[in-house]
């Protein structure tokens, strides 16, 4: 299972608590994860990505294994403790404003 | 008794105030959505539980929340926005053209007669209409692609189309307003549009009285007279009595004629309300006095509304969406501030009183009268 840690204001928003946890279609990238956590919590659409382009939104941020991976491609593979959920996924609104 | 339900958009959430028909104590429910901006909560006239809410910010984009339940709980809809097309551009400050980019919805006005039809001003300014409750969105193209869509140029707060106003004895008129370039008038359900700014005349443009470019800060009908149309203009308090076609000023004896917010009496049609602002520099009230201003006449003659609001020392702002009346026999008046408080009054403005003092920045108030 590929564990994804989501911001607070993402998580009220899919109505969870605590990480999700999603069973993911190798192979396992930023693609692949948003578009199965899409899949089951549609009310993120357009929140983490644009709907259009697919595209990151500029104020989020994808970190895992204590690598900022946001600007990796997003067909590359994820590291590898996050394929076997050793890590999480972690989605994070990037610290700004008031 | 009848009871009535104040829907209330803040810079951190949304709010909903309740009261009986007395309108003297309050039960608050809220945050709604906490941490997010919400630009505009509005109730559909068909079914006074449907509940539509725009809900945005910075990082995470659009958001639309529907209630089925008057405000209870909610539930995501849609928040795809897309411009119909490739987009073309419009002016940029900077005087170069800029693509069209979606940024928020600003405004929702649900239709008259169908609680899943609801139309969507969104900035960059389009005009959006649903018919499925907000689940799939699709853009009046029209306006967007008018042959003067190029020439539109943002103002301070962004290109944002803001005021949508359905003329209730004629389902095929919408008026629509985009600061800065307008108002619109469409008479066949939002296909075709004309610009109607005839006039407005605006010191802070090339030329003052171009068919388009107007700051226009807000307008407001009363459903007993569609073709009668009030309008807070960026600065200038104007008038229609043909829908649009020509307007005239009726600032008369106001302090200043800046402003952002202007509404209608109930029950009547010629008694108005503007919250008047030092100026575009200086956003909040002149002399640190926050009045409000009734006209029993259409206009040009103002009374100075002041019990029960701050006259020293307050230096709030009351922005486009952010006042709105109720339908009871004592119509009452509602209008919410930058400071966070929420004012009421049960009597047509003659006495006012804070329903909250302390909420974030308040962005939109609209009112239900419920049975």
């Amino acid at each position: 299972m590929i564990r994804v840690v989501l911001p607070t204001h993402l998580r009220r928003l899919a109505q969870v608590d605590g990480e999700v946890q999603l069973q993911v279609e190798a192979p396992i990238t930023q693609a692949s994860v948003l578009d199965a956590l899409e899949a089951s919590y549609p009310a993120l659409r357009g929140t983490i990505r644009d709907h259009g382009t697919l595209r990151r939104r500029p104020f989020v941020r994808f970190f895992a294994c204590e690598e900022d991976l946001s600007h990796e491609p997003a067909d590359a593979p994820l590291p590898e403790d996050v394929v076997t959920g050793r890590e999480p996924f972690v989605v994070v609104g990037a610290m700004a404003g008031g | 008794m009848s009871r009535v339900r104040v829907l209330v958009g803040t810079r951190k959430g949304a709010f909903v105030l309740t009261a009986d028909g007395k309108r003297d104590r309050w039960d608050v429910s809220g945050p709604h959505f906490p941490g997010w901006e919400i630009y505009h909560v509005n109730a559909s006239p068909a079914d006074p539980d449907r509940l539509y809410a725009s809900q945005s910010s910075g990082w995470f984009g659009q958001v639309l929340q529907r209630s089925d339940d008057g405000g209870v709980t909610w539930q995501p809809v849609g928040n795809e926005f897309a411009y119909d097309g490739v987009p073309d551009t419009h002016q940029w400050y900077d005087g170069t053209q800029h693509p069209w980019e979606f940024a928020r919805v600003w405004h929702l006005e649900p239709s008259l007669t169908d609680p899943d039809t609801v139309y969507a001003g969104v900035e960059d300014a389009a005009l959006f209409r649903s018919q499925d409750g907000g689940k799939t969105w699709r853009e009046l193209s029209g306006l967007r692609t008018h042959t003067t869509g190029p020439s539109w140029q943002p103002g301070a707060g962004g290109l944002c189309l803001h005021t949508i106003v359905l003329d209730p004895t004629r389902p095929e008129r919408i008026v629509v307003a985009i600061s800065a370039a307008g108002a619109f008038r469409s008479d066949d359900g939002g296909t075709t549009w004309q610009p109607i700014n005839r006039g407005l005349r605006s010191q802070g443009i090339p030329d003052p009285d171009a068919q388009v470019g107007h700051c226009v800060h807000r307008l407001a009908m009363h459903p007993s007279r569609p073709d009668v149309l009030f309008m807070q203009k960026h600065w200038d308090v104007m008038r229609t009595d043909d829908s649009g076609d020509s307007w005239r000023e009726v600032s008369g004896d106001l302090p200043t004629d800046f402003g952002f917010a202007i509404d209608v009496h109930a029950h009547e049609p010629e008694t108005i309300y503007v919250v008047p602002i030092k100026s575009d520099s200086e956003h909040f009230p002149p002399d640190g006095k926050l009045r409000v201003y009734r006209s029993r006449t259409g206009g040009n003659d103002w009374e100075a509304l002041t019990s029960g609001l701050p006259q020293q020392d307050c230096y709030v702002n009351v922005l486009r969406d952010a006042m709105a009346v109720d339908d009871l026999d004592s119509c009452g008046i509602y209008f919410g501030t930058t400071g966070g408080q929420v004012y009421a009054s049960a009597d047509a403005g003659d006495t006012w009183a804070p329903i909250v003092r302390d909420l974030p920045a308040v962005l939109s108030v609209e009112v239900q009268t419920l049975p």
